[in-house]
């Protein structure tokens, strides 16, 4: 009798390890994380950088193993929802990050809200994440809003006697979202627009725009578009003997920019994130070590001068992640419904976080939480860009 | 708009003209040599300007392996056909063409590093490279296919662009490019400034339409082009190879599309992809054409290189809607004006 108890414990011992062992594998879980970049299409100069950055990211957070999923969606909003519905339902993703565009990360915010898994998207527009309503309340960015940058752009116009100012953008979603944004922004602060033209990324001419710009007479011109295509204009213009100021957006804060444009971009101002200047920055600056951190190890991997200012926001969206896991991982385990809501709870809780583009502070109305130390104004003297007091 | 204005944008959409030109000439040529609409046709423009380019900052451009690598294909399937057919004399000219000659070009490139050469012999070297690519695509593509319909001929058009884009992007990245001008001389006319580089894509178009003009009116094979355009196999019968006139017209293609490339790489940034949209623009000009006539395709070229400079000064958000629309007249007209030929099965 008092034997078959003996027996009967040891089994119930037994039991026990065994189950707290299968409770110890679940909680090795790994977090996974779904990527998703336009690392081919017309936004690849953004998408590559993006996704050398994942390469460089913790290979573990808060002491659980972490696993990158990249899928590319070649720039195509259809891609880019079907590849997301596939990180949810067969890769059982905890947390999305993506898409390098606004259109794909507008279209993902439907998808990331149904399966309740939160997203932190790499695209500019504020209407990613603005209004923060049911579906809005999962869905987070990095890149600072096109407001920020006309405000920043609209000040130094201000600040140096431009009255009137002609426009010239992508016949896209791109310069489109710029023209209503600055020009909403121009005329708050009495300056005039006084020309509105539009040009496509593969144009291999844009005299007529520019020749219709030149003929009102305008005291700055901005070029809203991104990555080399913005050099075209500025091209142009130069060729026509434009002498006033020209300003151009922070779409073209990479080094391929410079090196078509060359020569005819001396003295293009243009608003942009910390981390484009990080070296000149003061020490002060509170964005200065994280930028600087980043830059190492980017440029450690792909060469001196590789880095640029996109494949940061990737590198910001998993810093907010790396601060959200350890109070997430209060709530659930990775991959269980609760992991998922807590992670969403945490980034929503984020609190002066030092990025490479600035500082995060989150709250309930702002899912992207960024503040004025995210721009500077740099101005492009001898091939270089150089930061403006 | 002032006489100025109206001028400059002349001088714009003529030498935009002149490039779409040569392009329509070269759809016309393929299309009559071989029923094929070559829709890669762009993809020449950007492999040559981007080729030279890489060349000018100081790397070998991911091309010269695209050539080595056609070139060992092709030589494999000719090689097991030439065996299979029994017909070994054909091996020494495998061998020439398809391996040697590549392997020639890269030990120039990779010996001679062209950063350093002078411009003439970087164009030279780039041709070099993408020409043969031309006659490649047709062995490896459509050569198999030469009997086919149309269609058939127009979706696999359409696979062999979409794998030569995604090549490019591979090759030369997602950022575009420029090369040094050909020269830097201004000139003055009245209150018009030309500068060099506008007057060698005009000389150069119209030394190359009055080449090909020469070509098809005097030279032998130039004869055979023609005589395999009006009737395949007529000229078989009278003993001209239409594999032979399929592989010129899509070399002259090529040469044409790469110097197109090479002459505006200077004037405008150049894309992996940019080749698409000016290769559709030139092909607007050949169905205004009809596909058939040379004169008339470069005349449409030069009416599509204006409507897009003056509707860009007028309306630059509906400019490529403009310029596309353009087609539906055309086709109204043409389809009440040209009889209907059923294809011949």
């Amino acid at each position: 009798m008092f034997s078959l108890e003996e027996e009967s414990m040891r089994m119930k011992s037994l039991v026990a390890a065994l189950l707290s062992a299968g409770a110890v594998t679940i909680a090795h879980a790994d977090i996974t994380v779904g990527v998703l970049v336009s690392a081919t299409g017309p936004a690849a100069s953004l998408g590559i950088p993006e996704k050398n950055t994942f390469a460089l990211m913790p290979a573990t957070i808060a002491g659980e193993k972490v696993k990158y999923i990249v899928l590319d969606d070649a720039s195509d909003t259809t891609t880019a929802v079907k590849n997301t519905r596939k990180l949810l339902s067969e890769d059982k993703v905890d947390v999305i990050i993506g898409s390098t565009i606004t259109p794909n990360s507008l279209a993902m915010v439907d998808v990331v809200a149904e399966a309740e898994t939160p997203m932190i998207s790499m695209a500019a527009s504020a209407r990613i994440v603005e209004p923060v309503d049911a579906k809005r309340r999962w869905v987070f960015k990095t890149p600072q809003n096109d407001v920020q940058m006309s405000t920043a752009i609209t000040e130094h116009m201000g600040n140096n006697g431009v009255k009137t100012v002609a426009f010239i953008g992508f016949s896209d979603a791109y310069g489109e979202g710029w023209w209503q944004e600055f020009s909403k922004i121009a005329e708050i602060r009495k300056m005039k627009m006084v020309a509105n033209e539009r040009f496509n990324r593969a144009d291999t001419s844009v005299t007529g725009q520019i020749l219709k710009i030149m003929s009102t007479n305008p005291d700055a011109i901005l070029i809203a578009g991104s990555g080399t295509p913005a050099a075209l204009p500025q091209k142009t213009l130069k060729e026509k003997g434009y002498k006033g100021k020209i300003y151009q957006t922070h779409g073209v804060a990479n080094n391929d920019f410079l090196r078509v444009c060359g020569k005819d971009c001396e003295g293009t101002f243009l608003p942009a994130g910390p981390v484009l200047v990080a070296a000149q920055l003061p020490d002060s600056n509170p964005v200065k070590k994280s930028a600087l951190e980043y830059i190492g190890k980017y440029e450690k991997a792909h060469g001196p001068g590789s880095v640029s200012t996109f494949g940061a926001h990737a590198w910001d969206a998993g810093l907010l992640l790396a601060n959200a896991v350890p109070a997430a991982l209060k709530k659930g385990k990775p991959g269980s419904k609760e992991f998922r809501a807590g992670l969403r709870d945490a980034l929503e809780a984020t609190k002066n976080l030092y990025a490479a583009h600035g500082v995060f502070n989150m709250t309930p109305t702002d899912h992207l939480g960024l503040d004025q130390r995210a721009r500077v104004m740099v101005k492009i003297v001898g091939g270089k860009w150089v930061v403006q007091k | 708009m002032d006489l100025q204005i109206a001028l400059l944008l002349g001088q714009d959409g003529i030498v935009n003209g002149a490039i779409y030109a040569l392009l329509a000439l070269a759809l016309v040529l393929v299309f009559a040599v071989t029923r094929v609409i070559f829709i890669p046709q762009g993809e020449f423009v950007a492999y040559g300007a981007l080729t030279l380019a890489a060349f000018q900052a100081g790397k070998t451009p991911g091309t010269l392996w695209l050539l080595l690598g056609a070139g060992a294909l092709v030589a494999v399937i000719d090689t097991v056909m030439a065996v299979r057919s029994g017909s070994l004399g054909r091996l020494k000219r495998i061998a020439l063409w398809d391996l040697v000659l590549p392997a020639l070009v890269a030990g120039l490139v990779l010996w001679l590093e062209p950063g350093n050469l002078p411009l003439v012999a970087q164009v030279a070297l780039s041709l070099a490279i993408v020409v043969p690519l031309g006659p490649m695509v047709y062995r490896l593509a459509y050569q198999p296919l030469a009997e086919a319909s149309v269609l058939v001929l127009l979706i696999v058009s359409v696979a062999v662009h979409l794998a030569l884009v995604g090549l490019g992007l591979l090759f030369f990245g997602a950022e575009g490019s420029r090369t040094t001008p050909f020269s830097e001389a201004q000139f003055n006319l009245g209150t018009l400034t030309v500068n060099g580089q506008t007057l060698w894509v005009l000389g150069a178009s119209a030394v190359l339409i009055v080449a090909l003009y020469q070509f098809f009116g005097r030279t032998l094979y130039g004869k055979a082009l023609r005589a395999t355009a009006i009737n395949r196999v007529g000229a078989r019968l009278m003993g001209i190879s239409t594999t032979m006139a399929g592989k010129l017209s899509f070399t002259l293609a090529a040469g044409i599309g790469a110097l197109s490339g090479i002459l505006i790489a200077p004037i405008t940034t150049v894309y992996y992809d940019t080749g698409f949209l000016v290769g559709l623009k030139g092909f607007v000009a050949a169905i205004i054409a009809g596909l058939v006539s040379y004169p008339l395709a470069a005349a449409g070229a030069i009416l599509v290189g204006l409507l897009e400079s003056f509707s860009s000064f007028w309306a630059s958000a509906f400019k490529e809607v403009i310029v596309f629309t353009l087609i539906i007249p055309v086709l109204v007209w043409r389809s009440f004006t040209s009889h209907h030929v059923e294809e011949e099965e």
